[in-house]
């Protein structure tokens, strides 16, 4: 069953990086992406409101770059890498309790 | 039949097109568990990220994020993950092409730099209790604390984590078994890099600005 | 500290005539257990075949011994409970003792009997359902199972040292605090409950990754049985909802030992936040136990239907669907707690989106049994009975759910009623309707259906004069968690009538222990291994099934494989060929999830009384055991072929 062409699907046949291409622009944009959303925030260089959601956004593109170019996200033995769905799952929910928890927990405006 | 040998060997490397850690059954069953083991995580994160950011702003009669935060500090902490994410992408990187002292070489250099952030780390929180800023101060430090202390004791039981999987590297050499440990050690390692990211910025940088 | 002052056998010495009962018949049976161990000279057989194993049906079966345990445990608080309640200004319990027995008495059903329930089937069923030979990480299942074992070994001493928790299951802030809760009965409910939610969670990873990737060759997802379904559906919300009760019980425990105010009500803290967190576990939890019982009816309804499940894709997408609807629901359990009309409306349609779904199920059943050839027995008997239980709970959680007039039924015996409907009437008749259906495979023998039917009637009338009347006492006002009331209320009759049927139950219980034992010895054995003219994997092989169950994996074609090759009289392709036996590949046991329960188990120990040398003592022990598996290589094993064709020439398989 290893050899057979059936169980390979999930993944590409493997060569080894020569060069670690994937790191170093991985590296790259997340120093970029840190250095981006902290002149936004030290410098009020956008509104309060504004520069949340620019920060949120540049954070949530690291996760990206974390995933795609250190984890290796899309890789699985045989079979689809169910591990992407359990993790979209999961971003679903991580914004659900977050996102919930502050509509909640703000009673309808008369706290914070 | 085929059911069976597939559970019972290892492929052979070099037949075999995928990477060493996912060749046999065992290793990439686990690798899998790990990653549905990060999705419970960041759950857990979810629900610390929560606390904190309904309770940031109740800050009593304790100071708030802003009067305590330094941000030279914080940014030095964020480089530091930062850089050791890409050295333990390093030692991955050398784990698949089979070298023993590039992967050993990387995890030590990750390891240094995450035993560097804990330390700026508890540098920091105590500081914070030197000036009578503690967990029993306000509902806004007992959330810094706890979310930030998490993070912290992850990356710290990572640094042990690591540091046994060198030995096991050194004594094993590059095996299905043992690649498929500094691959999973890895993902974690990664994984805290992305919850400090947004440490950085729900906790740090939106805590300066406000 | 706050408990410091009570000397070490203040702990015990309580003044209380239930707790020294309580003492004395631990201490006895402890001894007896001992002796009789002792006596048979069983401690090694013990240790080697149970404590150290690693196989999935023998975790199964010490999963349902505990759950077993667990209801008649908890289930006596009931009865305590509703003795107490039938007669106004009684006095058999005192108020601060009711508060503990209620406490007890819902935390011992969900958390120690509800869940290993479900996590005996999964691990009894689910493996023999996908053609698997063990689940994808027998270790760390091993190392779950003891966490639930310790966990609920730390909740039970609590009665009879330092005092049980007595702030309700829920265990709300402030009055969980610890201005409000001194001693360490708070703390034995956050500490045990955290150390077997650590393995709830581990089981729910496990179980994804068993059936996402160890189905045997040709069983596509949508050929899976409904059971292995519900149990994806069921680990989904286990492993998302999980953390979130972790994240909770360890912020209070936060605030009570170390002093930080989270949920305190000085110093900025907010103690909804708690009630917040809990529910966003709390609500998927209610699915998480009740799904495993929805693929238990499709199975049982299918099998003794002799048809296939109606609406095969809609009952995978309805459970798909509950599973994720269940996540948006939380609020509806504090709607009185001023989060606004907006929140409290999305919640409401939330809350009445889920009985959309359930009852696509509920019409897929009945139309499964329309014109089949139904059978009577025990299994199908729960299933029949499951489903206008399940309808009223249902109607009246559709009452509940509209957020203005919850704000009358909150909190009131019609809540009581109606949760006790859906977890009775939906787990518990789930449960049993497993119980029968997979006992013969589990232990060989089929259980008595005269004592069974005895055992359903009692139960079935119990519970309907039991929880009936308090919908009633719920709209005349009262509340649940009092420990009496005044003559005078009108409430007296119904208090007493509602109390003979918990009393039916109880009888119910013993007729259904009754039948195990009468079973054991005189019940028919199953030695065709398919009992029930059944229609997946797991009742093609003997019962019980040998440890590595499949000597062959199978390759799957079909939904109700089974039951097809039966159709077309192939059942002779499952059969064993000498030539195709190849040495089995099987994991060791290991001593080792046994000591990471007994070191967690120290640990919390010694946090619940706020030694921390102790609780040290234990933690470091728990990393050393994790390092010491990590440094283990050889955990796994082959059967030769030689004791392969051994094993199945003896079953007559070969």
């Amino acid at each position: 069953m290893l050899n057979t062409p059936e169980s390979s699907r999930g993944i590409a046949p493997h060569h080894a990086e020569r060069f670690p291409w994937k790191g170093i622009i991985g590296y790259v944009l997340s120093i970029i992406l840190t250095g981006f959303s902290m002149w936004i925030g030290l410098t009020h260089a956008a509104q309060f409101g504004a520069a949340i959601f620019i920060i949120l956004g540049l954070a949530v593109l690291q996760i990206f770059v974390q995933m795609f170019l250190f984890m290796h996200v899309t890789e699985s033995d045989e079979g689809p890498p169910w591990q992407v769905l359990g993790l979209l799952a999961g971003l679903l929910f991580v914004a659900t309790i977050v996102g919930m928890s502050m509509w909640i927990m703000t009673f309808n405006g008369q706290a914070s | 039949m085929a059911a069976i040998v597939e559970h019972a060997h290892a492929g052979v490397p070099g037949h075999d097109p995928r990477p060493l850690e996912y060749t046999v059954k065992d290793d990439s069953l686990k690798i899998f568990g790990f990653w549905i083991f990060l999705a419970t995580d960041m759950i857990l994160f979810a629900t610390l990220f929560a606390t904190f950011v309904v309770l940031r702003t109740h800050v009593a009669t304790g100071p708030s994020g802003r009067q305590l935060f330094d941000v030279q500090g914080f940014i030095e902490e964020t480089f530091i993950l930062l850089t050791s994410s890409f050295t333990g992408g390093m030692s991955t990187f050398f784990m698949r092409r089979g070298s023993v002292r590039g992967t050993v070489g990387w995890l030590l250099v990750t390891a240094v730099l995450g035993a560097s952030f804990v330390t700026l780390e508890i540098t920091e929180f105590l500081h914070y209790v030197s000036i009578g800023a503690t967990m029993q101060t306000s509902a806004f430090l007992s959330a810094f604390f706890t979310l930030v202390g998490t993070h912290g004791a992850h990356v710290s039981l990572g640094i042990v984590w690591m540091l046994a999987i060198v030995l096991q590297v050194l004594r094993f050499g590059i095996t299905p078994a043992t690649a498929r440990r500094v691959f999973i050690v890895n993902l974690y390692w990664h994984f805290l890099d992305v919850v400090w990211v947004f440490i950085f910025t729900v906790v740090y940088l939106t805590g300066v600005m406000t | 500290m706050p408990i410091s002052h009570l000397s070490h056998w203040g702990l015990l010495v309580t003044g209380d005539p239930l707790i020294y009962g309580a003492d004395v018949s631990i201490l006895l049976v402890s001894v007896g257990i001992v002796f009789v161990l002792t006596y048979f000279k069983k401690w090694k057989w013990l240790w080697r075949e149970w404590l150290t194993t690693v196989d999935h049906k023998r975790i199964g079966i010490m999963y349902l011994i505990a759950a077993v345990l667990m209801l008649f445990r908890a289930g006596t608080d009931a009865l305590l409970m509703r003795t107490q309640l039938a007669l106004p200004n009684e006095h058999f319990l005192g108020p601060s003792h009711y508060d503990q027995i209620f406490t007890t008495h819902g935390t011992v059903m969900i958390f120690f009997m509800a869940m290993p329930f479900i996590f005996a089937l999964m691990n009894i069923a689910v493996p023999l359902q996908i053609g698997a030979r063990d689940v994808a990480f027998p270790y760390l299942n091993a190392v779950s199972f003891w966490l639930f074992f310790f966990g609920a070994m730390l909740l039970n001493i609590s009665f009879v040292i330092g005092g049980s928790p007595a702030a309700g299951w829920t265990s709300y802030a402030p009055l969980a605090g610890l201005h409000f809760s001194p001693g360490p009965g708070e703390n034995f409910y956050l500490l045990a409950l955290q150390i077997t939610g650590i393995g709830s969670i581990a089981t729910g990873i496990n179980f994804l990754a068993t059936i996402f990737k160890m189905r045997a060759p040709g069983m596509t997802l949508m050929k899976m049985p409904l059971f292995t379904w519900s149990i994806v559906a069921t680990n989904i919300l286990i492993i998302f909802a999980f953390p979130a009760l972790a994240v909770a019980l360890a912020l209070l425990l936060i605030d009570r030992i170390a002093g930080a105010h989270f949920f305190t009500i000085h110093a900025g803290g907010l103690p909804m936040m708690y009630i917040n967190m809990f529910w966003i576990w709390g609500h998927p939890e209610v699915y998480i136990v009740l799904l495993p019982a929805f693929g238990v009816f499709s199975e049982v309804v299918a099998t003794f239907s002799r048809k296939t499940i109606f609406g095969y894709k809609a009952m995978v997408s309805s459970m798909l669907v509950i599973s994720v609807v269940s996540y948006f629901v939380w609020a509806h359990h504090f709607f009185t707690m001023g989060g606004g009309v907006s929140v409290n409306s999305f919640f409401a349609v939330a809350s009445m989106l889920i009985g959309i779904p359930t009852g696509v199920k509920v019409f897929n059943w009945m139309f499964t049994m329309y014109r089949g050839r139904i059978r009577m027995k025990m299994p199908m008997l729960w299933t029949i009975a499951f489903i206008p239980c399940f309808v009223l709970g249902g109607a009246s959680g559709m009452m509940l759910a509209v957020a203005p007039v919850d704000y009358q039924f909150h909190n009131s015996y019609f809540l009581v009623a109606h949760f006790h409907e859906m977890l009775i009437g939906g787990v518990v008749f789930g449960m049993f309707a497993a119980l029968y259906y997979w006992w013969p495979k589990v232990f060989g023998f089929i259980l008595d259906e005269k004592w069974g039917r005895w055992a359903f009637w009692f139960w079935n009338i119990g519970f309907y004069v039991c929880f009936e009347p308090q919908y009633a006492l719920g709209l005349m006002g009262m509340q649940r968690r009092m420990y009496t009331y005044p003559a005078g209320m009108g409430w007296t009759a119904l208090n007493f009538i509602s109390t003979i049927g918990a009393f039916l139950m109880g009888i119910g219980f013993i007729f259904m222990a009754g039948g195990i034992v009468y079973s054991i010895f005189k019940g028919e054995r199953d030695l065709t291994g398919d009992p029930w003219d059944g229609r997946t994997l797991e009742w093609s092989l003997p019962s019980p099934a040998p440890h590595y169950n499949f000597a062959v994996i199978p390759t799957i074609t079909d939904r109700d494989q089974w039951w097809t090759l039966k159709e077309q009289g192939k059942q002779d392709t499952l059969r064993v060929r000498a030539e195709d036996i190849a040495p089995i590949h099987m994991p060791k046991n290991s001593a080792k999830p046994f000591l990471v329960g007994l070191a967690f188990f120290v640990a919390g120990f010694g946090f619940v009384f706020n030694w921390y040398i102790l609780a040290a003592v234990g933690l470091f022990c728990v990393v050393i055991l994790l390092l010491a598996r990590s440094f283990e290589y050889h955990s796994d094993y082959h059967i030769p072929v030689d004791e392969v064709i051994h094993t199945e020439t003896a079953l007559g398989r070969l």
